[in-house]
């Protein structure tokens, strides 16, 4: 009899709890500088090609977010990948930058801004146009906005359609640590 | 005893349907089939325009863009098209720019009022003042469509989606999913494809 009071008090305390908000605060505009970027060579994909990155099956742990230069909200947060990637990446974490800027922005834009911030993740960057038949097989229920990032190993996997601070990143993937 | 047995299984049936509510998606707004508020809001002329206003339109074809985002501009030219191609048929492009300028300069009134003349809108660029109404329809990006039929029991969402497959190359596409639902719609036709996905701007709050 207590215990089952216990349980439904419980359950409505379960069911209240809320999904965090996530926050969406925006940058400017990201400026680069035109420099040399002969020595920046772009690792470019279709879906197809991309699709081995978010399946692999050793025992590594993969971060992967898609980006943009064009996307402020994902330029912000991109700091705190090139942090968990210095900090994890001797200890069993890749973690992996899909920039899915335009092709006309390679050479104006996404190299540039990679030379300026001197990123150390693997970029890996997604060109392929029918956005309806891959989006979906990223994650049923994305709608397209980014940024969103995967966390994924041979055992688990979680799709995130929100934005991460560092602590909020490292938390998350410490639960594929275990 | 059988009172909180009854008691505990209302209060799983509830978790349980609380639980599909919040992931249902992942966010509120309309899907296809639902009906889709009317709104007033200013234009860059700096007239109030109404769905209501358009007597003799079958329905609409709402379109949230933005002056910024490289996807909504590359779009541009194609959402002009659509309201040459459908305004007399009766489905006029009704655009709304959504972003708060406040977070985003680049989509102030004055903006938006330079672009829409460089550009040659030929359909209204309303303003989301206070940002009221696109999560009332649930869009999340720009550009993002939301072909509406009118009804006698309102304005039915027919389409929720992307204007065509490839953002990249007018001429490469394959699939004109906006226009292939309008002309379901002048048809009488169902629709192929009700629901697309594409990448897009995250809307500026």
């Amino acid at each position: 009899m207590k215990n089952i009071l216990v349980l439904i008090t419980l359950l409505f305390v379960f069911s209240c709890k809320t999904e965090n908000k996530t926050e969406t605060a925006q940058t400017d505009e990201v400026k680069v500088e035109v420099s040399s970027t002969d020595d920046i060579k772009l690792e470019i994909h279709d879906f197809n090609g991309l699709e081995p990155y978010l399946n692999r099956g050793d025992d590594k742990t993969y971060v992967v977010n898609f980006w943009a230069t064009w996307c402020a909200p994902c330029v912000k947060e991109l700091p705190h990948f090139e942090e968990l990637n210095k900090n994890y990446k001797d200890k069993n974490v890749e973690v992996m930058l899909v920039s899915l800027d335009f092709p006309s922005q390679y050479d104006k834009k996404l190299k540039p801004f990679i030379k300026k911030h001197d990123l150390q993740s693997k970029i890996l960057v997604l060109d392929d146009v029918d956005m309806n038949t891959w989006i979906p097989k990223i994650n049923e229920n994305w709608d397209g906005a980014i940024p969103v990032t995967i966390i994924y190993n041979k055992d688990k996997r979680e799709f995130y359609d929100r934005t991460f601070t560092y602590a909020e990143l490292e938390t998350e993937l410490k639960q594929f640590l275990k | 005893m059988k009172f909180i047995k009854t008691l505990a299984v209302f209060a799983i049936v509830l978790v349980a349907s609380a639980f599909t509510a919040n992931t249902n998606s992942g966010s509120d707004g309309y899907e296809v089939g639902d009906i889709a508020t009317d709104f007033k809001l200013k234009n860059i002329d700096g007239n109030m325009v109404s769905l209501a206003d358009y007597k003799d339109a079958k329905g609409y074809i709402v379109v949230f863009t933005c002056n910024t985002c490289p996807y909504a501009i590359q779009y541009e030219d194609r959402i002009i098209a659509l309201d040459k191609k459908y305004a007399d048929k009766g489905f006029p492009v009704v655009a709304i720019m959504p972003n708060n300028p406040a977070v985003q300069p680049g989509d102030s009134e004055d903006a938006m009022k330079a672009r829409a003349a460089s550009k040659g809108f030929t359909f209204p660029y309303l303003f989301d003042e206070g940002q009221k109404i696109y999560p009332q329809y649930g869009a999340t990006k720009t550009p993002h469509v939301y072909l509406l039929e009118k009804t006698k029991k309102g304005n039915v969402v027919r389409y929720i989606g992307a204007i065509d497959d490839n953002y990249k190359d007018a001429d490469a596409v394959n699939t004109k999913y906006v226009e292939d639902a309008v002309d379901a719609l002048i048809d009488g036709k169902d629709i192929k494809e009700t629901k697309t996905r594409a990448i897009g701007c995250s809307i500026k709050v």
